[in-house]
């Protein structure tokens, strides 16, 4: 567990940040948001004495962080930063076994361990002799997380790790993050300026604001659901209420059997199949989209599909389930098993009954209840 | 081109004076440059004063510095020596400057990831900073190089043997043949300093020479 107590850090004339007390649970994902100014960096940096505080105290596992050398102690800090910052003069290999080396492990016992975290990170081996310039920029982002977590250490320290690439190459490293986490229990200091990041990966987000003040900590459930206060209202944004739905486990909702056909049908199949005006087209009973079949000229194929509705897991998050009623053509939502197949549809209003029927997370109990850890993601 | 036929073991052997007297400095002078350069970056407030005195060392005549040497050194008027301290101190002018600017160019991000591992601040410029700076370095370096093959040339007028010889013998002679000798195996000489910077640099960086993905 890494504890700020008072922390503060003043520059000449400016206080960057101010009288900080915050825990960071062990195995936790621990997100500091806010707007820029609010010293979410500068407390990162001081954990591992990249910047050093002015008064307070910060420990790990009770363990003040000045009792050891400063490069003793950010050997065992895994350290992920925007541009990953990689040593452009070093194969992406001998960039992943960069701390093992200074721990002062032999070459081959370092690159091989190294070759290990690579895989972990989804990189096949080819990509080890590389340098970081014949990389992607996601690439180099799962390169940079790979050399924080060579040596192994609990405590991973993450710095804007994926604002600097595409919005779809983030949701897949943030995904595959989650899912790294999941096997991995890191103890996970993460900062954000996204509030939208914060809520997905933490299991505990603080927001600070300007002058390096702590605003709200709670879980993200909580924070949508009882902002401290205007300022967080305000950060966490508009929409908070849907956004809240993430966290809700879909009930059981009433399922409507629904018709369907099979891609490559025929016309007559498809006008024979349905009285309505839109039909569900599957293949191996896994949705595929809607036609219209009065509108049909021929047998359906993959490119005559409507596939502007979303496909929710039945055992999903509410807010997948109203999207998927709210975006299907055909206004019913398409839910499916754990392995794509089919199991019935839903109307939105069929949903927001059930979210009427669901207790929202009361902030009371979030707070005193500590964190919940190993949350569902959905 | 007779002259140079019918010289050409001389001309060789002071092509090796010349080499030796003007590639000592040039590795003399990186020694010390690259110290003073990390003082220069670590020490902010005394860079200007570093680099910008380093850099007037540059404007002494070359002359009056040879001649100078014997007096501060406490040497004779013909020791190499004289030549070698006083082309260190050319190099070391045109140098500082040059490693300020590559260790510069080292990407910040970089740095902070690599102090954030856990190297020590003597490490990590060994292992990072100083590779990184290797192009910028390299590139002065060749400026050097070609400075120093010049300027070694004079001290032939205090009787040093060096290739200038070649000019200042042929000069008294009205000899254009050993004139032009001097001149072209200066050239040549300053080439193949240049080629082998460019070699070394290539041998260094191979992560430069890479096809951006």
């Amino acid at each position: 567990m890494i504890r700020f107590e008072g922390v503060t850090k003043k520059y000449d004339d400016s206080i960057a940040v101010d009288h900080l007390d915050l825990e960071f649970p062990d195995g936790a994902i621990t997100c500091l948001v806010g707007p820029s100014g609010c010293g979410k960096t500068t407390s990162l940096r001081m954990i591992n004495r990249m910047i050093e505080l002015t008064s307070g105290r910060v420990t790990i596992d009770g363990r003040d962080i000045r009792d050891q050398p400063a490069a003793k102690l950010r050997r065992g800090i895994g350290y992920v930063i925007q541009h990953a910052g990689l040593f452009p003069h070093r194969t992406v290999v001998d960039n992943v076994a960069t701390v093992p080396l200074l721990n002062g492990w032999d070459k081959r016992k370092a690159r091989a361990r190294a070759h290990e975290v690579l895989e972990l990170v989804g990189l096949p081996g080819n990509f080890a002799s590389r340098y970081p310039a014949q990389l992607s920029g996601g690439q180099q982002q799962r390169v940079g997380v790979a050399r924080a977590l060579a040596a192994d250490p609990p405590i991973m320290l993450m710095d804007e790790p994926f604002s600097a690439v595409d919005p779809v190459v983030r949701e897949q490293l943030q995904d595959e993050f989650l899912k790294l986490q999941g096997e991995l229990g890191k103890t996970i200091v993460f900062v954000t300026h996204d509030i939208d990041e914060a809520i997905k990966l933490g299991d505990q987000v603080a927001v600070m604001r300007v002058g390096g003040r702590l605003a709200q900590v709670a879980q993200p459930a909580a924070l949508l659901a009882d902002p401290a206060d205007d300022f967080v209202a305000d950060f966490v944004g508009r929409d908070r209420g849907y956004r809240a739905l993430s966290f809700a486990d879909t009930p059981s909702l009433p399922l409507a059997s629904e018709p369907t056909i099979e891609l490559g049908a025929s016309v007559d199949q498809a006008r024979a199949a349905t009285s309505d005006r839109w039909l569900l087209v599957v293949q191996d009973g896994r949705p595929q989209g809607w036609v219209e079949p009065a509108r049909l000229t021929g047998p359906i194929e993959a490119d005559s599909l409507h596939r502007g509705g979303t496909v929710a897991r039945v055992d999903g998050p509410l807010r997948a389930s109203l999207d998927a009623a709210l975006s299907s053509p055909a206004r019913r939502g398409v839910l499916v098993d754990h392995e794509g197949r089919l199991v019935g549809t839903v109307r939105a209003h069929e949903v927001l009954t059930a979210i009427e029927q669901t207790d929202r997370p009361r902030s009371d109990d979030e707070a005193s209840g500590g964190i919940r850890l190993g949350k569902e993601r959905g | 081109m007779n002259y140079a036929l019918n010289h050409f073991p001389e001309i060789l052997q002071r092509a090796g004076q010349h080499a030796w007297l003007a590639g000592v400095p040039l590795v003399l002078g990186l020694l010390i440059a690259v110290p003073v350069g990390w003082l220069a970056r670590r020490f902010p407030k005394a860079s200007p004063w570093l680099v910008g005195g380093s850099g007037l060392l540059y404007t002494i005549p070359s002359l009056a510095l040879f001649i100078l040497m014997p007096l501060i050194l406490g040497t004779r008027i013909l020791d190499p020596l004289n030549v070698i301290v006083a082309m260190t101190i050319y190099t070391l002018a045109l140098l500082v400057r040059t490693v300020v600017d590559g260790l510069s160019a080292v990407p910040r991000d970089t740095v902070a990831a690599a102090t954030a591992m856990g190297y020590s601040p003597v490490r990590r410029f060994l292992a990072v900073d100083l590779p990184l700076a290797v192009p910028v370095i390299a590139a002065g370096l060749r400026v050097a190089a070609v400075s120093n093959v010049a300027i070694v040339s004079v001290a032939s007028l205090l009787g040093i043997p060096n290739l200038g010889f070649f000019l200042t013998d042929g000069y008294q002679n009205y000899d254009n043949g050993e004139i032009w000798t001097g001149i072209v195996s200066c050239l040549i000489l300053a080439l193949v300093f240049d080629l082998l910077i460019q070699l070394a640099e290539r041998l260094l960086t191979p992560w430069q020479r890479v096809v951006h993905g």
